[in-house]
């Protein structure tokens, strides 16, 4: 693990090429970056100053005690820290302060990392543009009037505006891959069941998955050797042994066999994304890799598929916000019944998506709409999944664009939800099929927003995924390119 | 013709436990069917034998039923709207009448 981080660039924009900075001074200028970039980009809901600086100085007097010694990370404010607010930006949790940490948060301050704050997201995880939060839109760093995806979208702009290197975020539907793609990061969503996900406030829960943000692809994957591997609170976390990534990051990919969806890439997809597309399968072709067309037949039928079973699921989950145990509840008037607190608590505490997801789940699963819904949702899962198996039989990755669209204006979908749904056309099938994808910057679509090639491999190969994405961005430099908002806004107010 | 009425969204709301204004309810009838014409596409594809995915990992996710250490009573109503910790217990309206 130390091997492998002498190679990355965990401390850019937090440190100097001579010496690394200590932890007190990467915290101070990784807090520093955020006040200056903050007010633009309301990508954080809790800063932790007080409790990073304190680690900081601890871990300064310590001898190194991980991978991560010293370096700051922010994680999305949907996964518990104790003592620290957890809002999953929903008004019904306010309030609320965990009695306990999540196994990833764990995790990585065990291996030295400094939470420095909580980051925005659309409410508990519904939604691709950082939009439906009730704490206010985060804004795209490469152009303050578009979003920045989401629904991790507060954790991809802090690492795009390089507040921190690292971010921790949740993949429901692409909830990690589509703002990396926006942003120009790096977005990994592990296979299902390597993240515990102990502690992550829950929205569908054979979906969910816990993932970094980072630029590079090596980052990642120390970010996830950290995060990653069994855990006894989580009964769908997966034994499997971890990869040995350090030896996997290799750059080479001479006879790797990529497939390509070439039917699932046509209509909705925008010119800028099929050429920048293009053009990074010739990066893999010029490394020796084979490029080869496959078929999915049943992948246009994810976001339907998706959206049955992410809905029945939520509704589940989100029953347990009641106003009884912790967060928001109605102000009780008399005769109020058990009922009617329920019933107003919630309809105050969710925001309108989230109500909208809780009806459809709700529906789906009730008597007489079961089979033809949720049943039917859950048998063409099976297809999307056989479709995957037959492809992994003569090819090692499948490579898509990671969104159909560079990002879009705030509020240009909030009034359709199926259009917004339309976002998550690429990256739900690995949340169906549970495979391991990644969202690596690829290019710019003019003007300057960035655009994210997705890769996706087999089931607890992330060896084979990272050593692609990694050897990527050995003969590119898009990930290399920051957005200049700092420089341009520095000590000036905000336009708009 | 829309796939569900306002009735119905009514009775979804209740089931669900969501107390909607009228505003909403006008929004989700329309935008639940909007929805639901969306996901009809599915509903062509012959998926006869086809077993259901209920979750990706192909293995039980049960665990042995064993006692283990839990956060404190104390703990656990530390977050509650309302509570009465010194005889641990949540406070709600009352139920029977």
């Amino acid at each position: 693990m130390t091997q492998l981080r002498k190679g990355t660039r965990l401390r850019h924009g937090v440190g100097g090429q001579a010496g690394e900075p200590g932890a007190v001074a990467a915290v101070e200028q990784s807090l520093a970056r955020l006040t200056q970039v903050e007010p633009q980009l309301s990508a954080f809901n809790t800063v932790m100053a007080e409790r990073a600086l304190d680690r900081a100085r601890a871990l300064d007097a310590s001898a190194p005690i991980g991978p991560l010694h010293g370096v700051p990370v922010a994680l999305k404010d949907n996964l518990c820290t104790a003592g620290v607010p957890t809002t999953a930006s929903s008004k019904i949790l306010s309030g609320f302060v965990p009695p306990y940490t999540a196994t990833a948060v764990e995790r990585l301050e065990a291996a030295g990392a400094i939470v420095i704050g909580k980051t925005n997201l659309d409410e508990f995880g519904m939604g691709s543009s950082t939009e439906n939060s009730a704490l206010g839109a985060t804004r795209n760093p490469w152009d303050l009037t578009r979003t920045p995806g989401g629904s991790s979208g507060g954790s991809a702009a802090a690492v795009a505006a390089r507040v921190v290197p690292i971010a921790l975020g949740s993949d429901t539907g692409g909830s990690i891959r589509q703002p990396a793609g926006l942003c120009g990061i790096v977005g990994l969503k592990p296979t299902y069941g390597r993240v515990s996900r102990y502690g992550l406030l829950a929205f569908a829960s054979s979906l969910d998955h816990i993932g970094p943000l980072t630029t590079t692809v090596a980052d990642a994957a120390v970010a996830f050797s950290v995060i990653g591997g069994f855990d006894p609170r989580d009964s769908t976390s997966s034994s499997e042994p971890m990869p040995d990534l350090h030896a996997a990051l290799t750059g080479d990919v001479n006879g790797l066999r990529i497939g390509v969806p070439r039917a699932f890439l046509g209509e909705g997809v925008d010119a800028s994304v099929l050429e920048a597309f293009a053009s990074a399968l010739n990066v893999f072709a010029a490394r020796g890799a084979r490029i080869v067309d496959i078929d999915l037949p049943h992948a246009g039928h994810g976001i339907p598929i998706y959206y049955l079973i992410c809905t029945a699921e939520a509704s589940s989950n989100l029953a347990r916000y009641d106003g009884v145990r912790y967060g928001h509840r109605t102000r009780l008037q008399k005769d109020d019944t058990l009922q009617h607190m329920y019933e107003r608590t919630r309809d105050e505490g969710f925001g309108a998506e989230v109500k909208r997801r809780i009806m459809l789940g709700t529906y789906v699963l009730s008597a007489g709409y079961y089979d033809a819904y949720y049943l039917k949702a859950q048998q063409v899962r099976t297809l999307v999944r056989r479709d995957y198996d037959r492809a992994f039989e003569t090819v090692d990755v499948v490579a898509t664009p990671t969104t159909p669209t560079p990002a879009f204006k705030l509020g240009e979908k909030t009034s359709d939800p199926v259009q917004m749904y339309l976002n998550d056309i690429f990256t739900v099938s690995a949340n169906l099929t549970g495979l391991p994808s990644i969202s690596i910057p690829c290019g710019f679509a003019s003007p300057a927003l960035p655009l994210g090639l997705q890769l996706t491999g087999r089931l607890f190969d992330e060896a084979t995924l990272l050593r692609a994405a990694d050897a990527f961005q050995r003969d590119t430099t898009f990930h290399t390119n920051a957005p200049s908002l700092a420089e341009a806004t520095e000590g000036k107010p905000l336009d708009a | 013709m829309s796939l569900l009425s306002r009735q119905d969204v009514q009775r979804i709301a209740e089931l669900a436990r969501l107390e909607l204004t009228s505003e909403e309810l006008d929004l989700f009838t329309r935008q639940l069917g909007d929805i639901l014409t969306y996901v009809e596409q599915i509903r062509a594809l012959d998926t006869t034998g086809v077993e259901p995915t209920s979750q990706v990992l192909n293995r039980p996710v049960d665990r042995d039923d064993a006692p283990g250490a839990t956060l404190t009573r104390a703990q656990l109503l530390g977050n509650a709207p309302d509570a009465a910790p010194e005889a641990g217990l949540f406070k709600v309206p009352r139920v029977i009448g």
